[in-house]
């Protein structure tokens, strides 16, 4: 569905993403992990437009994207911190971005409605905390059935059972075939929501495997153990044990 | 687009920014249509106000609307539409806004306490210029990502074009007395919109002294219509090439 | 006045007594053909009817007192060879011809109708049509011009003549003619005690009015519009000049109207509107100023330091781009009791009088005066700026150049009678 070609991007003296290539297939979930500053967030932005490689390529649905927006319709998009005009209602907001989509039909309302946040279509959005933005968010990203969907650390900063919510909206998603693509730095989450890793760090990646192979090599029960003992084993051995399922 | 710009309307006129502008333009007009009967020195003391305030008001507030908007410019990218549209859908509903702004302000009482061809012509200048710096303010808001710095370009664009470009071209005149400057003043006037717009005015206000002005291409450059053409021409360039520019400069940069 | 009245009176008399007197026909096909052979039969007295057509006879001498009437506009063709008129006798009338084509000459001076020493000479209702000169007199008195329309094609200002030229003349009455495209519309040199009144002179290549040594004169409700240089009136004493408009005369070194050399003179209620130079000022003397109007000219007057005992007063100032400008520090003039709409005093004691005077002069205007390209930075904000600093600290402006009693109001002026 997804396919990155030898994608660099510079910015300034630093390469965000040094020569990456990866392929995201539909009814994946992939959990992509690194240290901060390693290239995630460049290399979703890269994906949706919003950060303009300095080379190589993105492929979305056999489309290169460059200079193209038609694409995005497929991706739903929820920000790691959503930034909204501040003196817009949550209602007006979601009206908008309905409008944009040239009002389909058949929207899936239904975190609007486990969130509660029909109830506060009113509110300006410089009012609302931390927590309800991300509802906001997570509500606009799955609201238009897009079959791709990027959550870039999707739970942080929600109250306990809005995570359950949001874990089972995600759950349903994948087993409706969509393809997922996670950042978070909770491994936990991703251990339940993911079947592959894609493990980012320096703007290449290291590692890119399913969660089963990767349990496997290490020999741990979870997922965070186990990427624990891959990144020792990435640092101290100095091995390359960059595999990667399509290469 | 027209659902974007609609949308950054709304925005704008949240604001009330653009009610309060509105309102002290027409306060100011009427203030001074009030206390002088002669429509001409009305059109006199609205000149200042078109070239000094108008173009000052335009690029403060279109460099920081830009800044406010980021949230809504990162929300629209995420989704179907495209970077140009996004970007000229908040040029045109600020130029816009601030256009209906200037003409609400200063052509309405205008109209209704009559005015004359050099009304009008100060209505189409205060307009080109409001555009002009518009585009100005897009321009330096796509040069730097700091908001302040943004602004502070924003100003020296205006007090350059105001004041130092001015000075300069004193100089120059001033220096080269003695050589026949003609083309070259009117090449570097064309240099400043705020002149450009000036000059305009001057050829509805002081047509009778310009006429007095040494050369043949002068006065035929003043004393036909080949004077409003071509400094609508070049205002027009002023318009779109900042446009143009900030434009392919915000559909490359990262966001 | 008198005598130009009785001189009126007399050649209306003389007229009557021309048609009571015998009455000779020139017709194309006719017994006689060419108005040649008419004034060589005709006797003195008697009065010459040309019917419709064209005439082509070189230059007809006119050497008898006769009244000369074109019907509907014959048309009198010099071919561009010869002065079409010449007058060389007394009381002769020409009137309602059309006059074309006069021979053009760098050493004599051709014109539609010319005359020497032909006093009580009358012009009227004539067209003269790519005339060099239109009518030349020359040391004739009395004559009366009028009703007259003069339309030269517009050359170069070295192949046409003046509208109306008169030289050496005295007690003459120009009336009500429209004169277009000729060098000088009228021009008067060593002229005196004569009238110019009511007459249209506009697109002339020179002057719409040419004044030179031309003492005790009037001119009034003239209108000089779009002239190459405007109207020049010069070293001249006793002219009076009023209730004439004085339009868009554009360009550099034109003038509404030029002043040199002039003493004891009278500008009255006219109307300056839209001149580059309104009035310019050169060795003028004891001349008085009054009840003009001064619109949207680019210098209202231009006073030279050569210029002194002038007063003026009760002018309105309006809409000009500089009102006064002078190259001087000393003046020596009066000026008083005007309105000018860059006035910004105060009238606290409410007697329609500024209780601080005002200066005309702008600082602005004697750096244009030194560079000219400078004007195209007139009204930015930097001229603005040293204009409120030599308003607080004069440096440059002469300081005794003041309306000490600047009107409040504009006056209601009558300039149209």
């Amino acid at each position: 569905m997804i396919s990155i070609q030898q994608l660099k991007k510079k910015f300034g003296k630093l390469w965000a993403l040094d020569g990456v290539s990866v392929e995201f297939a539909s009814g994946k979930s992939y959990a992509l992990i690194g240290p901060n500053g390693s290239g995630k967030t460049t290399l979703i932005k890269s994906v949706l437009g919003m950060v303009i490689p300095t080379s190589g390529n993105i492929v979305v649905d056999g489309e290169i994207i460059k200079h193209h927006w038609h694409y995005r319709e497929k991706i739903g998009y929820m920000p790691q911190i959503g930034r909204y005009p501040d003196n817009m209602r949550i209602g007006q907001l979601f009206d908008m971005m309905r409008n944009i989509r040239n009002n389909p039909p058949l929207v899936d309302d239904e975190l609007i409605e486990s969130f509660r946040l029909d109830r506060m279509f009113d509110k300006r959005m410089h009012t609302l905390s931390g927590g309800t933005r991300q509802k906001v968010s997570a509500a606009l990203a799955f609201l238009f059935h897009a079959p791709i969907l990027f959550l870039d650390e999707p739970t942080a900063g929600l109250d306990p059972v809005s995570v359950e919510i949001l874990k089972e909206k995600i759950l349903k998603e994948k087993e409706a075939g969509k393809l997922l693509i996670i950042t978070s730095h909770i491994m936990s989450d991703l251990d339940e929501l993911s079947t592959e890793v894609v493990y980012l760090q320096e703007g290449h990646v290291r590692y890119n495997n399913s969660v089963e192979e990767l349990k496997d090599i290490t020999s741990e029960q979870k997922l965070g153990k186990a990427m624990a003992k891959l990144i020792r084993g990435l640092e101290e051995k100095h091995v390359d044990v960059k595999i990667t399922t399509n290469e | 687009m027209v659902r974007i710009v609609k949308y950054v309307f709304y925005d704008i006129l949240r604001t009330r920014f653009i009610m309060l502008y509105t309102l002290f333009l027409l306060l100011c007009t009427v203030a001074m249509f009030q206390l002088d009967t002669d429509t001409g020195k009305v059109i006199l003391s609205l000149m200042n106000i078109v070239l000094m305030v108008v173009p000052l008001v335009s690029i403060v507030f279109s460099t920081i609307h830009f800044y406010n908007s980021y949230e809504f410019i990162e929300l629209m990218l995420s989704q179907p539409v495209n970077r140009r549209v996004i970007f000229l859908s908040e040029y045109f509903a600020v130029a816009i806004s601030l256009c209906f702004a200037f003409t609400a302000g200063v052509g309405l009482p205008m109209v209704l306490y009559g005015a004359d061809a050099s009304g009008f012509t100060l209505l189409y200048s205060g307009i080109m210029l409001t555009l002009v710096f518009v585009s100005l303010a897009f321009l330096s808001s796509v040069l730097t990502r700091d908001k302040a710095k943004a602004i502070g370009v924003a100003l020296l664009f205006w007090f350059y074009f105001s004041l130092i470009y001015d000075g300069l071209l004193m100089w120059i005149i001033y220096t080269f007395m003695d050589y026949p400057l003609e083309k070259a003043t009117l090449a570097l006037i064309s240099l400043n919109p705020v002149d450009l717009a000036r000059i305009l005015m001057l050829l509805q206000l002081d047509i009778s002294a310009l006429m007095g002005y040494t050369g043949a291409f002068y006065k035929e450059f003043f004393g036909s219509s080949r004077g409003l053409i071509f400094s609508s021409v070049v205002l027009a360039l002023w318009i779109t090439l900042p446009v143009w520019g900030a434009t392919r400069i915000f559909s490359r940069k990262d966001l | 006045m008198n005598p130009i009245r009785i001189n009126t009176t007399i050649t209306l008399l003389l007229l009557s007594a021309a048609t009571m007197a015998g009455s000779i026909v020139v017709q194309p096909g006719g017994q006689i053909k060419s108005i040649r052979q008419a004034i060589a039969i005709a006797l003195p007295g008697d009065t010459i009817i040309v019917k419709p057509g064209i005439y082509r006879e070189g230059n007809i001498i006119v050497d008898k007192t006769l009244v000369l009437l074109g019907e509907s506009k014959p048309e009198i063709d010099g071919e561009y060879k010869t002065e079409v008129f010449t007058v060389a006798a007394r009381h002769v009338t020409i009137a309602g011809f059309k006059i074309v084509n006069s021979g053009t000459s760098s050493m004599k001076d051709l014109a539609g109708i010319g005359a020497l020493q032909a006093d009580f000479l009358t012009i009227r209702k004539n067209e003269f049509i790519n005339t060099f000169f239109g009518v030349h007199l020359s040391n004739s008195g009395f004559s009366v011009i009028e009703d007259n329309v003069f339309q030269a094609a517009v050359r170069n200002e070295y192949e046409t003549g003046n509208g109306i030229h008169l030289w050496q003349c005295s007690q003459a009455i120009i009336r009500k003619n429209t004169i277009r495209g000729h060098r000088d519309g009228i021009y008067f040199e060593f002229v005196t005690q004569s009238v110019i009144e009511g007459n249209l002179s506009e697109h002339n290549l020179r002057y719409g009015l040419h004044f030179m040594f031309s003492h005790d004169d009037e001119y009034h409700n003239n209108i000089f519009r779009e002239n190459g240089a405007g109207v020049a009136v010069m070293y001249t004493r006793n002219v009076k000049m009023t209730y004439n408009v004085f339009e868009k005369n554009w360009g550099n070194s034109v003038y509404g109207l030029l002043l040199k050399d002039i003493s004891d003179s009278q500008v009255l209620n006219n109307r300056f509107i839209q001149n580059t130079i309104a009035i310019y000022m050169e060795g003028t003397s004891r001349t008085e100023f009054t009840g003009n109007l001064f619109s949207e000219n680019g210098w209202a007057i231009k006073l030279q330091a050569s210029c002194d005992a002038n007063t003026f007063t009760g002018n309105n100032f309006k809409r000009n781009t500089f009102d006064f400008a002078t190259n001087g520090t000393l003046v020596l003039n009066t000026i008083n009791r005007n309105y000018w709409d860059k006035y910004q005093g105060y009238d606290l004691n409410r007697d329609g009088i500024g209780d601080v005077p005002h200066r005309p002069v702008n600082m602005y205007t004697m750096i244009v005066e030194r560079i000219p390209t400078a004007v195209l930075l007139w009204r930015s904000f930097l001229v603005y700026l040293l204009d409120r600093a030599e308003k607080v600290f004069p440096a440059v402006t002469p300081e005794n150049l003041k309306d000490d009693y600047p009107s409040m109001k504009p006056y209601d002026l009558n300039t149209t009678t």
